[in-house]
């Protein structure tokens, strides 16, 4: 042992420097970085440990899990939660986008309006304007077209009108609008002002100069906070388990109500939150990829790029 | 030649601050004037309300006889609605201090795009035109680069053609050499002066009085609001009447 030892030492010992080289034939040796390894070690034991402990505590009961992770219930239950999330992504933006143009545009009606639309829908908590959805039939049995204070043309009874589900949506989508609108305004108001200037002074339209000049620049500072938005919600969407809708956490909920596996059953939502969170993730990476174009010189590797130039690498090295 | 540009009795106050104090000055068609004066004189509220992005508060601006933001009927002016607005700055060119090109579209879309949206040209027709312009301006070989790609000099030789791009009658400039490195300046002053040679009508805001002296047809000092003086460059740059124009050139020469 002390021998090897010795031996290692002289070979990492300076050698003498040699007169006849110039410092510019020298070899390089590039830097070490001992610490990240380290680092690297005592995260890896962290995770074998934590991934033990998963395999071994029979508390994770894992039979159960297998059992219920893809159930015919289980998969029609996500599917409700993606049509929540999709519904109320897709609604919450379209109107989140008018608002915010409301807000921004010069006429002090439609500021007001979009500034009140804002405040209303940040005051109410989320779950208590579901409940007043859900509860609507009890405050007004129909709804009907005509003119106001005068005769009505059309009736609606609100039970009919929507669903639970059609409730969920709209609750969803009247609490997103209200942060997307914000979160849109705050894009538009990041472009810097010469871009709309020079766009009137080349005589673009209105409408244009906003679709086509200022939301795709915007689009930069929007997408990170909406892909936020978009997973939030999705994550939110177990909310309106409170109106009884057979979506992901709800319906987790009913099936260890019935067999008392609370945390296989919680295990099962986790993962298929998980699962669509990183897919929503991956997506957004590339979203925001495409609307980088022109603001670096050059896009930075996507992660598979990256993943083949280091692999490339080691085998370069292997090689040599 | 009647005026190109005609400008009568400008006002234009921000808050209490009177920037425009009564402003006349006429500009006439293929002439090329150059607007000095120290900063905060009022010389980029002036170039900036003859196409209207600045609404002045008393007085009247007309293009090629056009009125610019108004519109006569009988004895009363209206104001125009945006649309009409937004045509009429289609007519006038302007480059600005700040370059302003899309960050997100390349040259060539930078050039193509006005014409196309505001003046309804079919792309596959503006293409070959963009392309000539962005060769007059001596980027020819940068169509396809976006603007951070490119150097100050070159990024406002692009804006110059996305002005000309819509053939405007007059083409405004907006100090377009201040944001330029010193050894920059000169190939965006070259390219407006062969504009110049080519009879372009132009208004000019700069601090080179160099420029002024080769290109200008008439130089006009402002200062505080109003035209202290105004006349051939050989006149105002080198037998200057006003004491106020002696001073600003002594100090900027």
């Amino acid at each position: 042992m002390s021998t090897t030892s010795l031996t290692s030492e002289q070979d990492t010992a300076d050698p003498p420097p040699s007169a006849r080289l110039a410092d510019a034939d020298l070899p390089v040796i590039a830097r070490r970085h001992p610490w990240r390894w380290v680092g690297v070690a005592v995260v890896l034991v962290l995770l074998a440990m934590f991934v033990h402990g998963l395999a071994t505590n029979p508390g994770w009961d894992w039979p159960t899990f297998f059992q219920f992770f893809t159930t015919k219930t289980i998969f029609s239950a996500l599917w409700v939660t993606i049509q929540l999330t999709v519904y109320g992504t897709v609604l919450g933006f379209a109107l989140g986008a008018v608002v915010a143009t409301m807000r921004l545009s010069s006429s002090p009606f439609l500021q007001v309006v979009a500034w009140g639309y804002i405040w209303a829908f940040r005051s109410i908590p989320l779950i208590v304007q579901l409940l007043f959805w859900f509860n609507i039939a009890y405050l007004y049995q129909e709804l009907s077209l005509g003119i106001p204070f005068g005769p009505e043309f059309v009736h609606f009874s609100t039970n009919n009108l929507f669903g639970p589900l059609g409730a969920a949506v709209l609750g969803l989508a009247l609490h997103q609008a209200a942060y997307a609108a914000e979160i849109i305004r705050g894009g538009i108001i990041s472009v810097d002002a010469g871009q709309t200037e020079a766009a009137a002074a080349l005589g673009i339209p209105k409408l244009r100069q906003f679709f086509r000049i200022v939301l795709p620049q915007a689009m930069r500072s929007i997408l990170p906070n909406g892909a936020n938005e978009v997973i939030s919600l999705f994550k939110g969407t177990s909310i309106v388990s409170v109106m009884a809708i057979p979506e992901l956490f709800y319906q987790v909920q009913v099936i260890y109500g019935r067999n008392s596996r609370v945390v296989p059953l919680l295990m099962v939502a986790t993962v298929w939150y998980i699962v669509m969170t990183t897919i929503l993730s991956v997506v957004q990476f590339y979203v925001e990829r495409h609307f980088a174009r022109g603001t670096a010189r050059s896009l930075p590797p996507t992660p598979i790029q990256r993943v083949r130039s280091g692999w490339g690498e080691l085998k370069a090295r292997a090689i040599r | 030649m009647s005026a190109m540009v005609d400008i009568k009795g400008v006002h234009k106050s921000f808050g209490d601050l009177e920037v425009l104090k009564g402003v006349d000055l006429e500009v006439r068609a293929g002439t090329v004037t150059v607007i000095l004066g120290p900063s905060g004189s009022g010389k980029s509220t002036l170039l900036r309300s003859i196409n209207h992005l600045e609404k002045v508060d008393r007085g009247l601006i007309k293009i090629d006889g056009q009125l610019m933001g108004y519109k006569r009927r009988g004895d009363k002016l209206y104001e125009l609605r945006e649309r009409e607005i937004l045509h009429q700055r289609s007519q006038v060119g302007f480059v600005f201090q700040n370059f302003n090109l899309f960050g997100h579209l390349t040259a060539l879309q930078n050039v193509v795009e006005a014409p196309v949206a505001a003046q309804r040209r079919k792309r596959s027709e503006v293409e070959p035109l963009a392309r000539e312009l962005l060769e007059r301006v001596g980027v020819g070989d940068k169509a396809d680069v976006y603007p951070r790609q490119l150097s100050g000099g070159q990024q406002q030789r692009v804006a110059i053609a996305r002005a000309l791009a819509l053939k405007p009658k007059v083409l405004l400039f907006d100090e377009p050499t201040s944001a330029l490195d010193p050894e920059l300046v000169g190939e965006v002053l070259d390219v407006i002066k062969e504009l110049a040679r080519d009879g372009s009508t132009m208004v000019v805001v700069t601090h080179e009085v160099g420029f002024a002296r080769e290109v200008a047809d008439t130089v006009v000092f402002i200062d505080g609001g109003v035209i202290v003086e105004s006349g051939p460059p050989h006149q105002v740059l080198d037998n200057p009447v006003h004491e106020r124009t002696r001073a600003f050139i002594s100090k900027v020469l």
